[in-house]
């Protein structure tokens, strides 16, 4: 309630990652490169108290998270927790290490949806991807297993150079599962993403051809299954409203209890970042400096200050313009009207010239 | 099967699995929350959504709507059937 009394709006959703483990290693991975380890990781009651103090500060979504969320052994608990707390669960997960008997027990605690990633449709490209052989039948059986207990199941295909001709036989695998929506991500370059960017960028026919294959099918499915765009951008035109605005919409809960902005903002030198494990999770919404570093427009330079779409976009990403202006402050590179926009699309092009398929530098498995 | 703007309604709608109805507190308003998505149900578009339970028929919802706000019978089932084909439509709602 404190974040309304002060005149701000209140999040509207919370991505908890419960744990940075992952038996899967995803080069596209937007997870940190330092990775956090199980001993620091918060326990059950911290993560229970987490969603009341969320749900009393307007937040409506749990999305559990990592890492693998079912690397937990307390994963049901903690969805029961999220669920009496009165939040909408998400659980995003790999599949692996999920079955039958513990999709029940998620179940009777209460879980709404269920995202399973799949990384390809030929099942030996895909278990390339994850680094995890098998991975893919699991994948498929456990998305199997949703549906026919009667959950509501999204695919989500992250997309880069080694499946992104196959977009459209991606978005018919999530339908032929069962699933309501797909979530066609191209892939977002932070992490372990922005390591292996010379390995996964699509060339810019590659990637128009995609999103045209897209529309050219939606229509088929309407009714069926939703499908979600997660846009290039490093070949767009205007960058994404990330996170919908800086700390206006959506808080990131890390492993050990650091709340962030948004899953990259480690990335950004100089931010303080606060702990659920010595704060509330509303005086962290309102008062932790991370929090305050960008949020409204007020800290914009040009040609973000003077834009009629700075409350559109707010400016883009601010990790993005770390990475590719140099600087958190920037406008976001992807927009056109940045000085760096043509830097951006450069590196682009000069990271989609290699062959594939091309080596990737596995998430958590070393360089 | 009622039908506007090309995609048909169900007899007995019911929303999809993964949505569900709640009341907000924090912003005192009925929001429709499914994956990755709230949207506000405004104004009395939650006593539409709250009859859509899979018993009951769009007929039957029509009737009580008409008598719950004492309005013309035809102008609410037009009203119902329009919210209720973009509902489909959104795949927030199924048969």
């Amino acid at each position: 309630m404190a974040a309304v009394a002060t005149g701000l709006s209140a999040p509207l959703g919370l991505l908890a990652e419960l744990t940075h483990r992952c038996p899967l290693a995803c080069p596209y991975c937007s997870n940190p490169l330092a990775l956090e380890n199980k001993a620091g990781e918060l326990d059950t009651g911290v993560w229970t108290r987490v969603f009341r103090e969320a749900a009393a500060l307007g937040v409506l979504q749990v999305h559990l998270s990592g890492g693998e969320p079912a690397a937990r052994r307390d994963l049901v608990e903690i969805t029961a927790a999220a669920r009496e707390a009165g939040l909408y669960t998400n659980l995003i997960t790999s599949a692996i290490g999920l079955d039958e008997t513990r999709l029940a027990r998620l179940q009777a605690a209460g879980l709404d949806h269920v995202q399973v990633s799949i990384q390809d449709v030929d099942p030996e490209s895909a278990d390339r991807i994850g680094g995890y052989p098998g991975g893919h039948a699991r994948k498929l059986a456990f998305a199997r297993q949703v549906v026919a207990a009667g959950l509501a199941l999204t695919v989500n295909a992250v997309i880069h150079r080694a499946n992104i001709d196959r977009v459209a036989a991606l978005v018919e695998m999530a339908c032929a599962l069962g699933a309501g929506r797909v979530e066609v991500a191209h892939t977002q370059y932070y992490g372990w993403a922005l390591r292996n960017r010379d390995a996964l960028m699509p060339t810019r026919e590659q990637v128009f051809q995609a999103m045209a294959d897209v529309e050219r099918i939606r229509p088929r499915y309407e009714g069926r299954m939703v499908i979600d765009l997660v846009v290039p951008d490093y070949y767009a035109r205007r960058p994404k409203p990330c996170m919908g605005g800086w700390a206006r919409r959506s808080l990131n809960v890390t492993p050990s209890g650091r709340v962030l902005p948004c899953h990259a903002a480690e990335t950004i030198p100089g931010l303080e970042f606060w702990s659920v494990r010595d704060r509330s999770l509303a005086d962290i919404w309102v008062n932790a400096p991370a929090f305050q570093a960008f949020r409204g427009t007020e800290w914009m330079r040009e040609p973000c200050r003077s834009c009629d779409r700075r409350e559109i976009d707010f400016g883009g990403c601010r990790c993005q313009a770390l990475a590719v202006a140099g600087d958190a402050a920037a406008t976001d590179p992807a927009c056109d009207l940045s000085p760096h926009h043509a830097r951006m699309l450069a590196l682009a092009e000069a990271a989609s010239a290699g062959d594939a398929p091309a080596d990737y530098a596995y998430r958590g498995r070393g360089r | 099967m009622p039908e506007a703007g090309g995609v048909p309604v169900p007899e007995r709608p019911r929303l999809a699995p993964g949505v569900r109805l709640h009341f907000d507190k924090t912003r005192g308003a009925w929001v429709l929350l499914s994956p990755e998505r709230v949207i506000e149900a405004e104004g009395p578009a939650h006593e539409i959504i709250q009859r859509c339970d899979g018993t009951r028929t769009v007929g039957q919802i029509v009737d009580e709507l008409a008598t719950l706000f004492t309005a013309d019978r035809a102008v609410i089932a037009a009203d119902v059937t329009e919210m209720l084909s973009e509902l489909v439509a959104k795949r927030l709602l199924v048969s």
